[in-house]
């Protein structure tokens, strides 16, 4: 079995988030870069998918060099071999059509992503990816099992959950639960140095969406404090005043 | 030239952030001086059908066959693209729901058509087509420019309202072309919790964090939300530890949400957390700690014991509602 694991290059969660250029571009000064945190997720799935001598694992990023110690964590965490394509990713379907183009005569049996990037926070690569590839896509899954050439998958919905059965090849998105993300060990981080990083060119595709600024939420004002034993005065200001209930 | 905007049902019935979903488009359809039509996919009654006229969709296109009773992503891509098409309509709006998330990025595909997700206000007017969305986990918006002719959008529950705008809606049957290779996926389970109110779409949320000691202590907090009408939200750990189910975590890893109200009881505030609940319009923080990071974004604040703060809420509530 062949599974490919797409990777995003992203800041750190604790990231203080600050834009330049007249909030046009996001700062990147002194900011920490890690594999997306749902990506690992997808990750560490795919890892045990595979366990045994059951398959192999690839992951891929589309980025530029300067993503390559992105791409060496998640060999440390346990990916067989990286592809990245040389390009700065300009948006998802940018991304999603060249993961598509380089996945199309590879014969992966699986396709996963992460659930969203915590930077743009779009849920678009997976489908748009299973779309490109004309295969099944499954969006935020809670839970994958695998039985011959199916696949049981749990996803959510509003209020609830579905369960649902693909035969063949699929895309699904990977949502906390799927896994529980693996710490890189000292055997992994060694191996990463020489486990195999291919880098591929882009191809040109039309641009369809582009970010033009960027803005920051606005302030809150200062909290307005209730005495404890007063709770009634608290209803009667979210009556009133906020008038939210 | 014309919006279209998806209308996702479940078992037979429209929510409350599809009226919001139509009230958008009808803003975006009236913007381009345009019309909006609507397709529903599933087995939907007429009468429910005619109450998206009440938001100004003056057309629904009614998609009904056995096959496509249930969701199934790939399949109803294919007919909303594929009526996007026939209709002319170069503008496809849905709801960021669960379902919507999988569907609009294949829509887009198919209609070439650059994807706004997270939009949380009305494109500009400017001759430009540029839409504000969330981005870094509800640390910044990105106003995204959709470049491209045809275009998709992906509307954040609560973020726009239900806006009445009545017009007859004009019920049509839609034939879609079903291509079996579309039917890949097959739903064998659904288990909605019906009872509650669900999270994504909710106005008013009660959240509780490790404050709380443990899980025999959410009655007070589910006692609290059925009052209000609230659905209920917990931190990361809570659900880590199995005192709530994971459906229920909010924060960047778990759910975003944006209710009109966002109670949180005994949660630090930690920034993994705010991620997912600061675009919420009033927060109230309840903490015994005064130094919780959560009072640095919260509207009101009580600092004290949860334990005696939240049982006396219930009776002012209560004396409230009379
Ligand atoms: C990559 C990553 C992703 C994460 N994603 C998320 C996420 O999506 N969502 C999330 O929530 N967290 C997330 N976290 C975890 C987050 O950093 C915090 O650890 C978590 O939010 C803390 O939960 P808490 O506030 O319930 O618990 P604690 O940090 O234990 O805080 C409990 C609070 O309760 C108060 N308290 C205690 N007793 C009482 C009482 N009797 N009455 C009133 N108040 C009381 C305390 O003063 C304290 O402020 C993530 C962390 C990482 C590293």
């Amino acid at each position: 079995m062949k599974i490919l694991v797409c990777i995003s290059n992203v800041p750190d969660t604790t990231t203080k988030i600050t834009f330049t250029n007249d909030n046009t571009e996001f700062n990147t000064s002194g900011v920490q870069y890690i594999v997306n945190p749902y990506d690992e997720i997808a990750l560490s799935r795919a890892i045990e998918l595979t366990e045994g001598g059951k398959g192999t694992v690839t992951v891929i990023n589309v980025g530029e060099a300067a993503n390559d110690p992105t791409i060496r964590k998640a060999l440390a965490i346990g990916a067989d071999d990286a592809v990245r394509v040389n390009a700065a990713p300009r948006d998802a379907y940018f991304v999603a059509k060249q993961i598509a183009e380089y996945a199309k005569d590879k014969d992966f049996d699986i396709i996963l992503t992460g659930r969203e990037s915590i930077d743009y926070n779009g849920n678009q690569v997976a489908a748009m990816v299973g779309e490109f590839l004309d295969i099944p896509s499954v969006s935020i899954i809670k839970k994958l099992t695998l039985e011959g050439d199916t696949a049981t998958i749990e996803r959510e919905i509003e209020g609830g959950k579905e369960v649902l059965t693909v035969s063949g090849k699929f895309v699904a998105s990977c949502a906390e639960g799927v896994a529980e993300p693996k710490i890189p060990n000292m055997r992994g981080i060694m191996s990463a140095r020489t486990k195999p990083l291919t880098v591929v060119d882009a191809v040109a595709i039309e641009e369809v969406s582009k970010v033009t600024k960027y803005e920051t939420p606005a302030p809150r004002g200062t909290v307005k404090l209730v005495p404890a034993d007063q709770t009634e005065q608290l209803i009667s200001l979210l009556h009133s005043e906020a008038k939210v209930i | 030239m014309s919006v279209l905007v998806y209308v996702e049902q479940a078992e037979g019935k429209f929510k409350k952030s599809v009226f919001e979903a139509v009230s958008y488009a009808k803003a975006i359809a009236d913007q381009q001086s345009t019309n909006l039509m609507a397709i529903s996919i599933g087995d939907v009654a007429e009468s429910e059908l005619k109450e998206l006229g009440k938001y100004g969709a003056a057309k629904v296109l009614n998609v009904s066959t056995d096959q496509l009773k249930t969701f199934v992503n790939q399949a109803y891509a294919s007919v909303i693209a594929a009526a996007a098409e026939k209709e002319g309509a170069d503008i496809v709006v849905l709801s960021n729901s669960f379902s919507g998330k999988g569907l609009a990025p294949r829509i887009a595909v198919k209609l070439k058509a650059g994807l706004a997700d997270g939009a949380v206000e009305l494109p500009s007017n400017d001759g430009k087509f540029a839409v504000k969305k969330t981005a870094f986990s509800g640390k910044a918006f990105a106003i995204t420019e959709l470049t491209s002719a045809n275009k998709v959008i992906a509307l954040n529950p609560n973020a726009f309202g239900v806006k009445e705008n009545a017009t007859d809606a004009a019920i049509e049957n839609f034939a879609a072309d079903i291509k079996q290779s579309d039917l890949g996926t097959v739903i064998k389970d659904i288990v909605r919790a019906t009872d509650k109110v669900s999270l994504p779409d909710a106005e008013l949320v009660v959240s509780a964090g490790r404050g709380l000691k443990g899980p025999e202590n959410w009655g007070m907090i589910e006692e609290l939300a059925n009052l209000l009408g609230a659905a209920t939200a917990c931190s990361k750990p809570v659900s880590d530890a199995d005192w709530r189910p994971h459906s229920e975590h909010v924060g960047q890893t778990g759910i975003a949400i944006s209710p009109n109200l966002y109670i949180a009881i005994g949660i630090s505030g930690a920034i993994q957390h705010l991620a997912g609940v600061s675009s919420s319009k009033v927060i109230v923080v309840i903490n015994k700690d005064p130094e919780a990071p959560f009072f640095k974004v919260a509207d009101y604040g009580i600092v004290g014991d949860a334990f005696e703060v939240v049982p006396k809420l219930i009776e002012a509530l209560k004396a409230h509602k009379g």
